[in-house]
């Protein structure tokens, strides 16, 4: 009998091995592994023959961590080591090709910025192509990372060539606010297009477009950190330089932008290569800023329903308003792509439900705000533009409350919350198009 | 007799909730109880059943909970939910359909030995 124990152990710790395993998963294929091993002993099985079928009954490892590893991408996504696998992660080269792209996005950024002679000139021309000359290298390198068939890269190039033509052969008009519009729905809509090579193609699939969430999340804090040690590095270069009687302002001219964009690609990098690193970062992140901007939220909603809103709606105040929802709902994807799907629900879905019907309370009253203004205004591109965002989400907010309120009081699965979600992805990316593409001629390129 | 891969992945799902229909029950009893259904002719991997059992579980078909049994094995315990009830009855009216469409048209008119013969 010990001889068996320390058989089944050692099985336990090969299939405990593999990430896509996990604690509870092992516990349960072990009481299997012992059911079928009393049986086989009571049919008259020596103990050892009997270990010896039950395992082989079970199936080789790496075929049983293969399947649990499709049932849960989510703990896929932490490790794909899985041995036997059509692919095998090649690390020496993966680095140098990152940077290629990187420093090509670089290089690209820096042209442009010097033809557009900013910053001693004002180019919103800059400004309004930045995306489009960033985004197409990041979509390149998922391309070729994903090994994306020929056709489907022209499926990815299409659209950035329209994007192209669209936004440069309109005809803005001076100081134009659709003009500013697109500088801000531009990168959001090629945001969209990187999704597609990143997907491999495979745009259906909810499983992927998850992926998606938790990849342009995880992009983000490395963004933000990589952004810091930038600025750090750059407020210390002015600090050796400027006593040496170097300009440094014309330094930083010359390094910020074109830094900023080789960053882009080197944060996708990092998401690629080091997830293990920000896996452990991520979900404590959200755990602590959903908690204290479900707190906001509430004391905002108060505040608001209580001194009305009237008066204080004025255009920025909209927009830091808009920012919030968009901030929100990132929160909630995010924290949602991060979240093992199989768990009941938590002190955490509690949480986030409180910070999505305070949401939904705010969102309401911009909304009335909104339209009082424009009923005594007319609309305006601004107007629009804002009315359109505040509308998606109040109908994205108000499905998550009622899905997650459902499946917080246990009469749906978490699935169908998640659901809705990746479906609504799309219209996102639509309106944002629209606003590039439609807004301007229909407000006279004004 | 061998039945097809192909055909046992399609089967699983509808076989299990089946199974599942008859009351809660755990992995190993779940696939000795596949076993007893299909005399031994159909048979898979073990461990596969857990990946299936799970995403039953995700898919909401399921309801899933860990509770020691009476010989002091902690196990968990599979019972179906009612989504997984119309899943299985869904099930059920295409297989039916599917069943009844091959059996037609393998009684009907003799035609069977011919398209043998001419394959």
């Amino acid at each position: 009998m010990e001889r068996l124990e320390l058989e089944i152990a050692e099985w336990r710790g090969f299939v405990g091995q593999g990430s896509t395993v996990n604690g509870r998963d092992v516990e349960e294929l072990e009481a299997h592994l012992r059911d079928q091993i009393a049986d086989l002993v009571a049919a008259g099985l020596a103990a050892d023959e009997a270990i010896l079928v039950a395992v082989k009954r079970m199936g080789g490892l790496d075929e049983l961590s293969r399947e649990f590893a499709r049932e849960h991408s989510g703990r896929l996504w932490k490790q794909i080591v899985l041995s036997g696998g059509d692919e095998q992660p090649q690390p020496d080269s993966r680095w140098v090709e990152a940077l290629v792209f990187a420093v090509a996005t670089a290089i690209t950024v820096q042209v442009a910025r010097l033809t557009a002679g900013f910053p001693s000139d004002e180019s919103l021309w800059l400004f309004r192509n930045l995306s489009l000359l960033v985004l197409p290298f990041l979509a390149g390198y998922f391309a070729r990372r994903r090994g994306l068939a020929s056709r489907r890269c022209l499926l990815t190039a299409a659209p950035f060539a329209i994007a192209a033509f669209v936004i440069n052969l309109y005809p803005y008009g001076d100081q134009a606010s659709t003009e500013l519009l697109v500088i801000t729905h531009m990168p959001v809509v090629l945001w969209f297009v990187v999704a597609y090579p990143y997907m491999n193609g495979v745009v259906r699939s909810y499983e992927r477009r998850m992926d998606f969430v938790r990849f342009t999340g995880e992009w983000f804090i490395y963004y933000v950190l990589i952004a810091l040690g930038g600025g750090v590095l750059m407020g210390l270069t002015a600090g050796i330089l400027e006593p040496a009687g170097i300009d440094a302002e014309r330094v930083i001219e010359w390094v910020v932008l074109p830094g900023a964009a080789g960053g882009v690609i080197v944060a996708a990098w990092l998401v690629e290569s080091k997830q293990r690193v920000v896996e452990n970062m991520a979900p404590v992140l959200t755990m602590v800023f959903t908690p204290l901007f479900a707190v906001m939220l509430i004391i905002a909603a108060l505040v608001y329903a209580f001194t009305g809103l009237r008066g204080a709606f004025d255009r920025e105040l909209l927009s830091v308003f808009d920012l919030l929802m968009v901030v929100v709902l990132g929160l909630v994807l995010y924290g949602m792509s991060a979240r093992d799907p199989s768990q009941g629900p938590g002190w955490m879905d509690r949480i986030q439900l409180v910070a999505v019907v305070s949401a939904l309370v705010l969102d309401l009253m911009v909304l009335g705000a909104m339209l009082a203004r424009i009923g005594e205004l007319g609309f305006t591109p601004n107007r629009t533009a804002a009315l359109g965002l505040n509308l998606l989400l109040l109908v994205n907010l108000a499905g998550t409350a009622w899905l997650s309120a459902r499946f917080l009081t246990g009469r749906s699965t978490f699935h169908r919350l998640e659901r809705w979600q990746t479906t609504y992805l799309p219209v996102f990316a639509l309106w944002a198009a629209t606003v590039v593409v439609i807004l301007p001629p229909l407000f006279g390129f004004n | 007799m061998h039945i097809d891969k192909d055909l046992v992945a399609a089967l699983a799902t509808p076989l299990v909730l089946t199974i599942l229909a008859e009351g809660e029950s755990y992995g190993y009893a779940i696939l000795k109880r596949v076993r007893e259904l299909s005399d031994g002719e159909l048979e898979w991997t073990d461990g596969m059943l857990y990946p299936l059992l799970h995403r039953l579980r995700r898919l909401g078909y399921v309801t899933t909970e860990w509770r020691t049994s009476p010989e002091g094995r902690r196990r968990r315990y599979y019972a179906i939910a009612d989504d997984g009830r119309a899943a299985l009855a869904e099930q059920q009216r295409q297989w039916v359909t599917v069943a009844r469409a091959l059996r037609d048209v393998w009684e009907g008119d003799d035609l069977l030995p011919f398209a043998l013969a001419r394959g």
